[in-house]
């Protein structure tokens, strides 16, 4: 047996085994990493800080979700509590690295804090009464922020400054490189793409730990993986606070790239819903390439779809009804029927259907 | 060897659903290094009696001690972790990860030791060795990578037993290890009994319907029926014993007819 090369051991060998799936994370590894020389403009900029976001905080629903067959519909809420850490001590006008880090620290508290408490709860309540209980936890934790006002600014949140080296007026070089000024925003949109990518391979490999083998046991045989002698609780309190404490740092992230957090920015069931659980299903659970597809699908079309209806509308306009059907109001309408094609054709997700097209055995790993 | 103190004790045993009393205050000792048959009829409370063992069952009173320590309130995993190992009657795998996978996850579970999140687990090449051995010994070498939900029956029991010693507990627990195994398939699992056996290492307890397994392998037979132990000794007097005729004769005749 050799030793597993540099980019093998930095991916804990969790190959691709599929070439389109390889060429797409190709594809979108060297999308990110060079979006601001590829794609110059503020927009193709924050489509991609986006992506950068979601990719982290849907890989960490997949930890809790797919890999250890956890269904919680409380995770906006971590994310939430990074934002809300960050926002909260910068907006008070402490304006530092020092803040955001004691922000960050207090909410990763905060989050494996609620995470274990959860953890211990499923102790008692089972399958669909426990995931009842996270939507319950959530819902109280989003009406506190809305109410809280005096600490969260309430239903408008919160608007601050970053450190001067962020803010977009900062310039790190005088000169332009390849036709691009290097400043605060850029730097911002490579430090949340360096914490996204180092936090993405630590989830790579946890997952493909002998703890990450334990998650998956549990998942497929809580009962066995029992009477083998592994500590069902113990394992899944800890995948739920590492997935929390992760979702946590990409909420911060979030903070950073907007400059503000407000409830519906980080904390509502519209992220949880429409972005984190579906980036999790249609890129394809217990893989975490899935998420990492979904979310750059999902955020794609939440920003591209609309305008290239309008196009493809305006394109049609001397046919009946077809302008009609493809106006950019009816955008959401395309969105759904898009969600529920791929869920009903790739009941595995995306990834879960590539690796299946090209597996020369039918295990899901090793 | 009756001097020697007994690996496992259960006292007054006793478990009941609403009125109904499955296993009803069964006292017995288990030496070490003995193999012990649990026969009875179908219903007679087999399965239930080694589930308050093993802890998948909680006791509505008596107690189980094992090497002497009181484990009644102990969790399924924590006894397992303290050398009580048990094979399950109805296929209990992990459907959707590799044969290799599921025998893995057992030599990783006995090997223990503290939470490891950081490192590879295909790095661990000790483990895969030993899945590898445990494999080849009950010959699923060639299905190692087949998906375990994709094995026949037959083949499903023997990764069933693989994942048992796999675990190298001190106390085997095998519950019909070979039922529904077609003839050639069973010597397998047998011999690797008989192995286990003549180690005369390991204590075994094993649940079996068929007279001619318990006549070869069991040191040692006790009988249940309606949950209560009704005949305990050596094979060939148990078996003979008028009260084994009269609760056992049913279960008898079946067991005959799929031998």
């Amino acid at each position: 047996m050799t030793r597993p090369s540099l980019l093998g051991r930095l991916i804990s060998e969790d190959y691709p085994r599929n070439r389109v799936l390889a060429g797409l994370l190709i594809i979108a590894f060297v999308g990110l990493a060079l979006a601001p020389f590829l794609f110059p403009g503020t927009r193709p900029l924050s489509v991609a800080t986006r992506i950068c976001i979601f990719i982290l905080l849907a890989a960490s629903y997949d930890v809790v979700l797919g890999y250890t067959g956890i269904v919680s519909f409380g995770h906006a809420m971590f994310f939430g509590f990074g934002a809300y850490g960050v926002a909260i001590m910068l907006a008070r006008g402490w304006v530092g690295w020092d803040a955001m880090a004691i922000g960050l620290a207090a909410a990763l508290a905060l989050s494996a804090a609620v995470a274990a408490l959860i953890g211990l709860i499923s102790l008692r309540v089972k399958a669909i009464f426990f995931s009842m209980m996270t939507l319950a936890v959530a819902s109280f934790a989003l009406i506190l922020a809305t109410q809280m006002r005096d600490l969260t600014g309430g239903e408008d949140g919160l608007t601050f400054r970053l450190p001067p080296a962020l803010m977009p007026s900062f310039r790190l070089v005088a000169e332009p490189l390849f036709g691009v000024r290097i400043d605060g925003r850029i730097l911002t949109y490579y430090l949340i793409f360096g914490t996204s990518l180092a936090f993405f391979l630590l989830l790579l490999r946890i997952v493909n730990s002998p703890f990450g083998r334990v998650l998956q046991a549990i998942r497929e045989n809580e009962f066995r993986a029992e009477a083998l002698g592994f500590s069902v609780v113990l394992h899944r309190t800890l995948a739920g606070v590492i997935g929390a404490c992760v979702a946590t740092i990409a909420g911060a992230l979030l903070a950073i790239a907007l400059r503000y957090n407000g409830p519906a920015a980080s904390m509502s069931f519209e992220i949880m819903v429409d972005s984190i659980l579906l980036m999790a299903v249609i890129g394809g659970m217990g893989t975490l390439y899935g998420p990492l597809i979904g979310a750059v699908l999902i955020v794609l079309a939440q920003y591209y779809l609309q305008p290239g209806m309008e196009i493809l509308s305006s394109a049609l306009s001397g046919f009946p009804v077809l302008p009609a059907l493809f106006h950019p109001d009816r955008w959401l309408l395309w969105l759904g029927v898009l969600f529920v094609t791929i869920v009903y054709f790739f009941p595995s997700g995306v990834v879960g259907r590539l690796r299946a097209l090209s597996a020369s055995r039918p295990a899901r790993s090793a | 060897m009756a001097s020697l103190a007994p690996i496992l004790e259960t006292r007054d045993l006793t478990v009941r659903f609403g009125g109904h009393v499955a296993v009803d205050g069964v006292t017995c000792s288990f030496e070490p290094g003995t193999l012990t048959a649990i026969v009875g009829p179908n219903g007679a409370g087999k399965t239930t009696y080694f589930n308050l063992i093993s802890g998948q069952l909680r006791a509505t009173a008596g107690a189980v001690l094992f090497k002497g320590e009181d484990v009644t309130a102990l969790t399924p995993d924590r006894r397992a972790r303290l050398g009580m190992g048990r094979a399950f009657q109805l296929t209990n795998l992990f459907p959707n990860l590799s044969v290799f996978e599921n025998v893995r996850l057992a030599a990783q579970a006995r090997r223990g030791g503290r939470l490891d999140l950081l490192s590879m687990a295909s790095s661990h090449r000790d483990l895969a060795d030993k899945a590898n051995d445990y494999l080849a010994r009950v010959s699923l070498t060639e299905k190692a990578s087949f998906a375990a939900a994709s094995l026949s029956h037959g083949d499903q029991r023997k990764l069933e037993v693989a994942l048992l010693i796999a675990l190298e507990p001190d106390i085997f627990m095998f519950d019909e290890p070979t039922a529904g195994m077609s003839v050639d398939e069973a010597p397998v699992i047998l011999d690797l009994i008989e192995a286990i056996k003549s180690q005369r290492r390991k204590t075994v307890l094993l649940v079996e319907h068929k007279m001619d397994v318990v006549r070869r392998l069991a040191d040692r037979v006790i009988v249940l029926h309606n949950g209560r132990l009704v005949a305990d000794g050596e094979p060939a007097a148990v078996v003979a014993s008028p009260i084994v005729q009269e609760a056992y004769l049913g279960v008898r005749q079946t067991g005959a007819a799929h031998v």
